[in-house]
This record gives C-alpha cells, structure tokens and sequence, in this order.
C-alpha cells in the first residue's frame, strides 16, 4: 500500500493561524460572555494544534506533553471563568460584557 | 603563647568586661561592676607587660583581609613594637588606677555600671588605636574614643541643672572632633592613591626605597594628619572642645581628657615620623601651632576659678608643648613628655576628683581653701602633682620639659624665650590653683566645711601610687647630665620603633644643658616663693568675675575664642540655615516641587479617559500591544 503524501506543513501552520485570528477578534468585537469565553478556548486550541503540528514534523514529543498540560489548564480555566459568569448573571441578569464596566476611571 | 595570642587576650580583656558591665551590670552589686571593670584593665594591663618584657623587635600580626582589590586590600593588623607598647602600658596601668579611683568616685552614680561600660570600651578603642598596624585599624580605634569620650563628657545629661551644658560640651567635642576625623579621612585615601597601603611598616619601606612622592602630595597627607591631631589633641584651632569636656565626671576628665585619648594626636604624628621627615613646612607648622596653643592656653589658665578648668587648660597648654616637640622632629622626646605628663596630669585631676568629692560637687577654687586640714592625703599629693608640672628640679615634669625646651633652645633661642614664659605661667596658674584650694582659710559655706571629708581608699591609693610616679618619672631618661652620661633609657627603648631612631638624639652639651636647667628651676622656685607670700602670707583670693578687668578679663574669659568662633562660623551657619530655608526651599524649590505634582495631575486627568472600564477596549489595547511587539522585532530581527 502506498503510503499516503503528507499534507505540507503550510496547511497546518495556516489554519491555526485562522483558528487564532478568530478567537482573537471574537474576544474583541463579540460582547457577550459565552462567546467570549469560546473565543478563548479557540486560541488556546489554535496553539495546540501549531504545537502538536511542529512537534510531529520535529519527530519530538516534548511539545505534545505542553499540549496535555494546555487542556488541562484550559479547562479550569473554563471553570473559573464559567463560574464568574454565573455569579456575574445572578447579580446582573445578563451576560452582556459591557455592562461590566464599573472600573471606568 | 605567642605575642598574637597575648595581644588578642589583650584587646578582647577590656572589651568582654564592657560588654559583660553592659548587659548584665544592672543586676550585679556595684561592687562586682566596678571589679569587673578595674579586673578587665588590670589583667590587659599584665598583658602588656608581658609584651614589654618579651618583644625586642617590632612584631605584626595579621589578622584577617576586610577587603581584597587588584590593586590594594585592606588587612586588620597589629603592629606590637615599642612605641605601641609603651602607649599601652601608659593607658593600661593609668586605667587601672582610673578604674579603681572610679569605684569611689561613683559610688553615688546610679549610672554605675553604664560608667565601667563606656570606660571599659574607651580602654578597648584606645588599645586598638596604638596596636593597629595600619592607618585603617587607627582610625576604627580613633572613632572608638570618640564615640566614648562623647558618651563620658555628656554622662550626666539628665542631670536637672546642668544636665543641658552636659550635652552641649558633648556635642561640641563632638563636632569638633569630627573636623580633625575629616582630616584623617583624607589623609587615608591620599595615602591610598599615591602609596596603595595603608601599613606602617609597607609605607615606611616604600618611602626607604625610594618611590618618590610629590612635595605636595606629602605636604597634603601631613598637614591632613595634623588637622587630625589639632582635633584630638586640642591645639588650635580646634582646642575650645577641651575645657568644655570637663563637664565629665572627673576620673573621666583624668582618664580620656588628659592621660590618654588627647595623646592619641601625639602618638599619630610620632607614628608617621616617615611622612613628617619629608615634610619640613608641616613640621614648622607643628612648631608654631605648638608654641601658640601652649601660650595661650597658660594665659587662659591663669584667672579660671573653676579647679578642673584651670588643669584643662593646663593640659592644653602641655599638649602643645609635645607638639612643639613634634615640631622639632624629637618624637621619643614628645612620647617621654606624654608619659610624664599622664602621671601627673591624672595624679592632679584624680586629686581635684578627691576634692571635689569631699566639697560635695563643688569646683569653684573661690569656695575653697585651708583643705590641708581635711584632706591630709589628698593636700600632699596635690603638692607633688603641682610641683611635678611647674618643672620642680628633680621631679619627672622637669626633666620632659627641660628635654623640649632644650631642644627649643638649639634650634631657635628666640623661640625658647617665648615657650619660658609659657613654661612660667603654668608655674604661676598651678601655684595658685594649689594656695587657693589647700591654705588660707575655708571660704566656702559652714556646712559644707563639716562635711569635708578625706576620701576611701579606692580614691586615695591611686593619689599615692601615682604621686610615686609623679616623683620618680622623670628617671625614666635620666638625661646624660646624671649618672650615666648619653643614657637616655626611655629614648634608647623607643627608637627601636619603626621610624623613630631616624632622629638623631643629640643632647646640648653639658654647660648648656646645665644653665638651661638652672634658669628653669630659678623660675619655678621663683614663682613658688612668689605665690606663698602673695595667696599665704598676705592671704589674697581670687576676685569674683565683675571685680575683673584688663587682662585678668581676657584670661578669665578665654581671649572670648568661644565668641569669635561664635561669631566667625556658627553665625554664617546659622544664617546660611535660615536663607536655605526661607529663601531657598520657600520660594525655590517649594515651587519647583509642586510645579512637578501640578504637571503629573494634569497628565492623569488626560490618561484617565483610556481607563473605559470596557473588557473589549482592554483586550483591543492588548492586541495591539503584542501585534505591536512583533512588528517591532520583525523589523529588528535578523
């Protein structure tokens, strides 16, 4: 069997760039808190896949062990910042971010 | 044991026995204090004279490096030879005696075990200012006795009446002291750029071996030396600390303000005779700052009516004759005058400390008088004491004295004249400080006379032992005249010191040495027949201070030094102070100073408006940022 060409390295390097540039300008433009806190996780998933892409194409496993670290960071940060959400709507019946905006000098 | 374990033992002795007066000595019995205290000196005291019966030729001893440089280091050393030695026989076997007089002197002090304390550190710096082995060791010792004879002068600061002048005499002694430090400063590193070490013995073998130095340069370091010792040793300029130092208690005024710390200037200049030698302008400087100081410090001495002002005056008037001797280039000679002058300096200040002590704190001569009766120890002790300083033939003062003013007397006749008359005014001051105190009649009150007491032994056996002294001193370098013709014991020990045999000690010959003393002992026994018939046969007492007028004013009020300096520097500072704080900071840099908060505020009101509270605005701005950053190192990187 013949074995299958590897897809060039541009492809990865190009989507977690997209991937990233997403994330980046949901967290700007997008105000509500959910969405905000995808964005995040988007980011942090583009440099996943980068890292695992490189640590492939190195034939070095060092970056795949950052990227179980990253998921698990990940996810609690999700935790804390879903928490904060919740408390934040008790308190204000919503999720739009710029309603949060008492620390205005 | 080796010298270094013996000098070690030596230096720790005095300190342990501070500190062990200064933590635990308000629980022990004030006798056990004042015995540690007396112990600790004694036992330093033994020390040293193991040393003086062991050490025949110079011995240093390095300690450790504080610090290590490509170019220089700086070592803790002691450099034991005789000169050092002979300086801590001086301060060890004077304290001693100091010590115990303390103990009966202080009985009443409730600072008791404070006193044996600063004593005891005083003793400790003291030691390690003549043990060091290079300029570096001095100076920590230098500001040791500083510090401590700052501490004595002001001891009785909460004192409700003169508790204020207590600490203003310390302060100034302070002050005044500290401008002599400058000195020593500057020398040090003067030394330290053009030399590259600050031992004794390294820089008196580079200048043997010839590394050149500017005439400038020496002329410099000396005369920053000299500044040091006018401080300490109190010539003028800087003299005026000394007679308000005796606001300390009196074993304190014998012990630091006369016996020992005031020699520390002498034992400097004796200890760079190296320098000295290269420097013939500051050695005449030396000279004549000598003869001034002893001039008119025996003036000033003559109308004081306070007992311990007339001996700091006197002592004064003495320093400055060993300076003269320094001047001269005969430094054993000077050293010998210091030895002489501590016994029977301390010997007259223990004394007035004894009188004191039986008049119940009173010091003014006026009040005094007829205490022969009372003070039977005390009265002929002092008479030994005057009569050893006023040059009485045969005791130690006039042999030390003879030697200086004999060596005046080949250099310059003129100039010998001249320290006469200072030599007769100390004759004339101290014969009437010992009528006023201990003939005539009691004048001062009925009470007061009751009470007048001989003093405890403790008080009166130091009196005895250095009376002994007093007498026998002067043996010390028995001048060729007697006995042994060229003998001079003490002069022979020294110049086996570093540096010190580099004076050649040439006595005058025999008819000149004899009509020297002949015309020194005519003056003395002059002025005491002179002083008999005039304060005991015709029984006249010193004048109250508004009867004074002429010169008596002017030697009653100290030539009004204290007021020019009054006027020459405390004035200017004082209005200097007021224009920097009027002038300066009201309407300079107050301005200058809010100007800045001004703009800083009006920055903020700007910058604020950036503080949206917006998350989305923040996130945006830390984009920016870090698209920014990597613009910016795209550009700049390779």
């Amino acid at each position: 069997m013949p074995t299958p060409t590897p897809i060039n390295i541009d492809f990865y390097v190009i989507l977690a760039t997209l991937l990233f540039v997403i994330g980046a300008f949901g967290v700007m433009i997008r105000r509500n808190m959910i969405v905000l806190l995808m964005c995040i996780e988007l980011m942090l998933n583009a440099v996943n896949l980068l890292m695992v892409t490189f640590s492939s194409y190195y034939n070095n496993a060092d970056a795949q062990i950052f990227v179980f670290f990253i998921i698990v960071v990940a996810a609690a940060e999700a935790t804390v910042g879903l928490s904060i959400l919740i408390l934040a709507y008790r308190q204000l019946r919503t999720i739009d971010i710029s309603i949060f905006n008492k620390l205005k000098g | 044991m080796g010298f270094s374990t013996i000098v070690y033992i030596l230096l720790l002795l005095p300190l342990i026995g501070g500190i062990t007066n200064g933590i635990f000595g308000k629980h022990l019995p004030k006798n056990l204090s004042g015995a540690i205290g007396t112990g600790a000196i004694f036992a330093a005291f033994l020390c040293v004279f193991t040393l003086f019966n062991h050490v025949n030729s110079p011995v240093q001893i390095d300690v450790f490096n504080i610090l290590q440089f490509d170019s220089f280091s700086l070592e803790i050393n002691f450099l034991v030879d005789q000169l050092s030695i002979w300086m801590s026989l001086i301060i060890t076997g004077i304290g001693t005696l100091i010590h115990l007089f303390s103990m009966g002197y202080m009985k009443e002090d409730k600072g008791y075990y404070k006193f044996f304390t600063y004593l005891n550190l005083f003793i400790f710096a003291m030691l390690l200012l003549v043990l060091g082995g290079n300029y570096f060791v001095l100076f920590f010792g230098w500001e040791g006795v500083g510090i401590c004879s700052f501490l004595l002068i002001g001891f009785h600061y909460s004192d409700p009446v003169k508790g204020i002048s207590n600490s203003l005499a310390a302060r100034k002694a302070f002050v005044m002291n500290r401008i002599g430090d400058a000195g020593l400063i500057f020398a040090l590193f003067m030394l330290l750029s053009t030399i590259g070490t600050l031992n004794f013995t390294d820089i008196s073998e580079r200048l043997s071996e010839g590394v050149t130095m500017q005439n400038l340069t020496v002329l410099g370091i000396t005369l920053c030396l000299f500044l040091a010792a006018t401080g300490k040793s109190a010539q003028i300029p800087l003299f005026t600390w000394l007679p308000d130092a005796m606001a300390g208690p009196t074993p304190v005024s014998a012990l630091i303000h006369a016996a020992t710390m005031v020699t520390a200037g002498i034992y400097l200049v004796a200890r760079s005779n190296f320098l000295f030698e290269l420097a013939p302008l500051t050695k005449d400087i030396m000279l004549f700052t000598g003869i001034a100081t002893s001039l008119f410090a025996a003036f000033m001495a003559l109308r004081q009516n306070d007992i311990k002002k007339v001996l700091a005056y006197s002592t004064v008037s003495q320093l400055g004759l060993m300076v003269v001797a320094l001047g001269l280039g005969a430094y054993s000679v000077a050293i010998f005058h210091v030895t002489t002058h501590a016994f029977f300096k301390a010997l007259l200040f223990l004394g007035s400390g004894s009188v004191i002590h039986g008049m119940h704190h009173e010091q003014d001569i006026r009040k005094m008088g007829g205490l022969k009766k009372v003070m039977p120890i005390t009265h002929w002790t002092f008479l030994i004491g005057t009569l050893a300083i006023s040059g009485f033939p045969l005791l130690s003062g006039f042999y030390s004295k003879d030697e200086i003013i004999g060596h005046l007397f080949e250099q310059n006749p003129v100039l010998y004249g001249v320290i006469m008359v200072s030599v007769l005014m100390t004759a004339i001051y101290m014969f009437r400080l010992y009528f006023l105190t201990f003939h005539g009649t009691f004048r001062g009150t009925q009470s007061t006379w009751d009470h007048a007491h001989e003093s405890p032994w403790t008080m009166t056996l130091p009196l005895l032992i250095l009376s002994v002294f007093s007498v026998l001193g002067g043996l010390l370098n028995l001048p060729g005249l007697f006995l042994h013709k060229g003998a001079h014991w003490l002069s022979g020990y020294l110049h086996r010191a570093p540096g010190m045999h580099m004076i050649i000690h040439e006595p005058a010959d025999f008819n000149t040495t004899l009509g020297l003393m002949a015309v020194a002992s005519a003056a003395c026994l002059g002025v005491l027949i002179w002083a008999y018939n005039n304060y005991v046969r015709k029984g006249s007492v010193a004048k109250s201070d508004e009867a004074l007028d002429g010169w008596e004013k002017l030697s009653n009020r100290k030539l009004y030094w204290d007021e020019w300096y009054d006027w020459m520097v405390v004035k200017p500072v004082e209005w200097l102070g007021f224009q920097m704080n009027h002038t300066v900071e009201e309407k300079g840099l107050k301005s200058g100073i809010s100007g800045l908060g001004i703009v800083t505020g009006k920055l903020g009101i700007v910058l604020r408006k950036l503080q949206s509270g917006n998350v989305t605005s923040y996130l945006s701005w830390m984009v920016i940022g870090m698209i920014l950053l990597v613009v910016f190192y795209l550009l700049n990187g390779n």
